[in-house]
């Protein structure tokens, strides 16, 4: 660790990984009431169950990626961070924020109150209080970043996370703009969530897989900041016309259907741009890393990324598609797998990175960690595969022959059932990858690892 | 280590290439999916077609190559370090792109005027979209000559002069798709 003010990124990391524990505890609760629809519905409905699974995880994510930038900004910017101050009290701000969150949620208690009760558009649940406080910590974030990046040096890297940060906190604004109109309604509530995920977020991601294409192969600089530029280019491109795909059936004029179904089939480029310029490098490299594990983490990111969010993406974003497939388990896999290939695989990969430096310990456990990562991965790829099947079926009953929705989930327990069993096995991957991250053991696993990690 | 490629070849920088090729899937895409779908209603797409002004259009192909020519000679003129002529050219260059947004915009005038809108018919909604976003390219690029008019720099001069080919480009084939093909 070359700079002290790093340390704010454990404390982020912590908080972020027990986060994602609660959230892959919550998605296993709201798999086991697909199978058994009865279960907790009167202590806590599924409506609440899935609200926390949700919100856990962009939460999570969030933290993950304000971490990753005190963690690597002081190296880009080559200085300490403006405040260590601030950022504690950034996190506190947040924690205090997400425990208001889960008490309102679990409790529902002030129903219907502006300020204290939680709001009814999905994702976007937190009671006004709480938005109020995610962007008071989100200004006191850029502050801190901004200032130390202006008084610092500036690199590609730290210029585009810094744009994909910003472009985070502005967006959220649109959250506390809800229109009576439906329509108006939807295609605002779009601004931040596909503005988030298939906008900003894919900079900060982008970013972050820059520098540890950077620190991990060894490549020069210059060669990593063309890809990075091209990636950006291409995500901002197709990214923010592409949120013509979710105006199709709100209520928009019809020629959302072309821009969206043109735009958004685009937003494939540069997730495979991603995935290309992480083999890319790696095969350049000179740099023989001892920490594997974060390799085969920023690797995994980019491969289940470009399928998850690519592929499964564009499977059903043509609108001819998409008609017949909006709303079904075609949907969940997709998100289910995007998310983790893009956001969750790149968080962890960044902590796989960073932990050992932070806590001043070669790479260590790096078995178990690369084990979890196998567990986890093939159980949300399972996962991905038994929704996409159990979509079709779906799809073809409820929306070409037109059964009862409840007639079809009935046909088609059998994927929720391996489904539930795949989500068991993410949650073992989890456990052990916490273990390997938090367990403070130490472990050569070959000759290479004498390596002095950067 | 350093990586020599064929992008290094490439003249002007390569992030307006990346974005001129991202223009051409966009504009292409948009046209296969109008010949697509007119495949599902060739007569109702030919009576919509004879609605348009195609000597407007025709007029237009030939403003916006001509003032493709000055941007090009533009480039020109300021390798050979003679920069008014080039300012000039790069500004006759954007004055041309007015006279295409002229024209185009008596042509949407017309049609408006004579109740046609985006969705009269399938036809006019591709019209509008790849008409549309072509004028907000074409006046982007006005935008962009000037820009690189003040800014003078060979290295400008051909970002822009690229992107304004790329604009011309797309028309030549919007014009002959949308306008001409029965």
């Amino acid at each position: 660790m070359k700079y002290q003010s790093q340390k704010i990124a454990l404390a982020y990391f912590a908080v972020a990984l027990g986060l994602f524990l609660i959230q892959i505890i919550g998605g296993l609760l709201v798999g086991w009431v697909y199978v058994s629809p009865n279960f907790l519905s009167e202590l806590v409905p599924f409506s609440t169950l899935r609200m926390l699974h949700t919100n856990s995880l962009i939460v999570w994510l969030l933290l993950g990626f304000f971490g990753a930038a005190y963690f690597l900004i002081p190296e880009e910017a080559e200085r300490e961070i403006h405040s260590t101050k601030l950022a504690y009290l950034q996190l506190i701000i947040l924690v205090v924020g997400t425990l208001g969150v889960v008490v309102t949620y679990l409790f529902n208690i002030f129903e219907g109150h502006w300020l204290l009760g939680k709001e009814g558009r999905e994702f976007l649940e937190q009671p006004v209080w709480v938005k109020v406080g995610i962007v008071v910590a989100a200004l006191i974030f850029l502050f801190n970043v901004s200032m130390t990046v202006l008084k610092g040096r500036k690199t590609a890297i730290s210029n585009i996370l810094l744009l994909g940060l910003w472009g985070l906190a502005l967006l959220f604004l649109f959250a506390f703009y809800n229109p009576e109109n439906l329509s108006l309604d939807k295609q605002y509530w779009w601004y931040v969530v596909h503005l988030w995920v298939e906008g900003v977020w894919e900079l900060i991601m982008a970013s972050i897989l820059a520098f540890l294409m950077l620190k991990l192969t060894g490549v020069d600089r210059e060669v990593v900041e063309k890809w990075l530029y091209v990636i950006v280019a291409a995500a901002l491109f197709s990214g923010i016309l592409g949120t013509g795909h979710h105006y199709y059936w709100i209520g928009s004029p019809g020629y959302w259907q072309w821009i969206g179904s043109i735009f958004s089939s685009l937003e494939v480029i540069p997730f495979f741009g991603m995935m290309a310029f992480a083999f890319v490098m790696v095969w350049k490299g000179r740099r023989d890393h001892p920490n594997k594990a974060a390799l085969l983490w920023s690797l995994g990111c980019a491969t289940l990324a470009f399928f998850g969010a690519g592929v499964w993406g564009f499977l059903h974003t043509l609108h001819g598609v998409n008609y017949y497939t909006h709303g079904t388990q075609i949907t969940a896999a997709h998100g289910h797998l995007a998310f983790y290939g893009a956001y969750v695989c790149l968080n962890i990969a960044i902590f796989t990175y960073a932990l050992p430096i932070l806590r001043n310990r070669d790479p260590y456990n790096q078995v178990l960690n690369m084990a979890a990562f196998w567990l986890m991965s093939g159980g949300m790829v399972f996962m991905t595969f038994t929704l996409t099947f159990a979509g079709t079926v779906q799809t073809h009953l409820q929306r070409v022959m037109g059964e009862y929705y409840m007639d079809v989930q009935d046909q088609i327990a059998i994927f929720y059932w391996m489904r539930f069993g795949a989500g068991v096995v993410v949650f073992l991957g989890v456990l052990l990858l916490i273990y390997a991250l938090a367990m403070p053991r130490r472990e050569v696993i070959s000759a290479s690892a004498s390596v002095a990690a950067e | 280590m350093s990586e020599t490629s064929v992008f290094d070849d490439l003249p002007g920088d390569l992030m307006i290439w990346v974005l001129i090729v991202s223009e051409l899937l966009v504009f292409g895409a948009g046209l296969a999916t109008f010949l697509a779908v007119r495949l599902t209603d060739p007569e109702g797409f030919a009576l919509a077609q004879d609605m348009l002004h195609r000597t407007g259009a025709g007029l237009n192909t030939v403003v916006l190559v001509t003032s493709g020519a000055l941007a090009a000679l533009a480039l020109h003129l300021r390798k050979a370090a003679r920069r008014g002529p080039a300012r000039l050219a790069l500004v006759g260059a954007a004055g041309l792109g007015v006279v295409f947004l002229t024209i185009k915009g008596a042509e949407y005038a017309a049609k408006a005027s004579a109740g046609i809108g985006w969705d009269t018919h399938p036809f006019f909604t591709f019209y509008y979209l790849l008409t549309g976003f072509h004028a907000a390219h074409v006046l982007a690029g006005v935008v962009v000559l000037l820009l690189v008019a003040w800014q003078d720099t060979p290295r400008n001069i051909e970002a822009g002069a690229a992107f304004w080919h790329m604009v011309d480009l797309v028309w030549v084939l919007l014009f002959p798709v949308l306008y001409l093909l029965r």
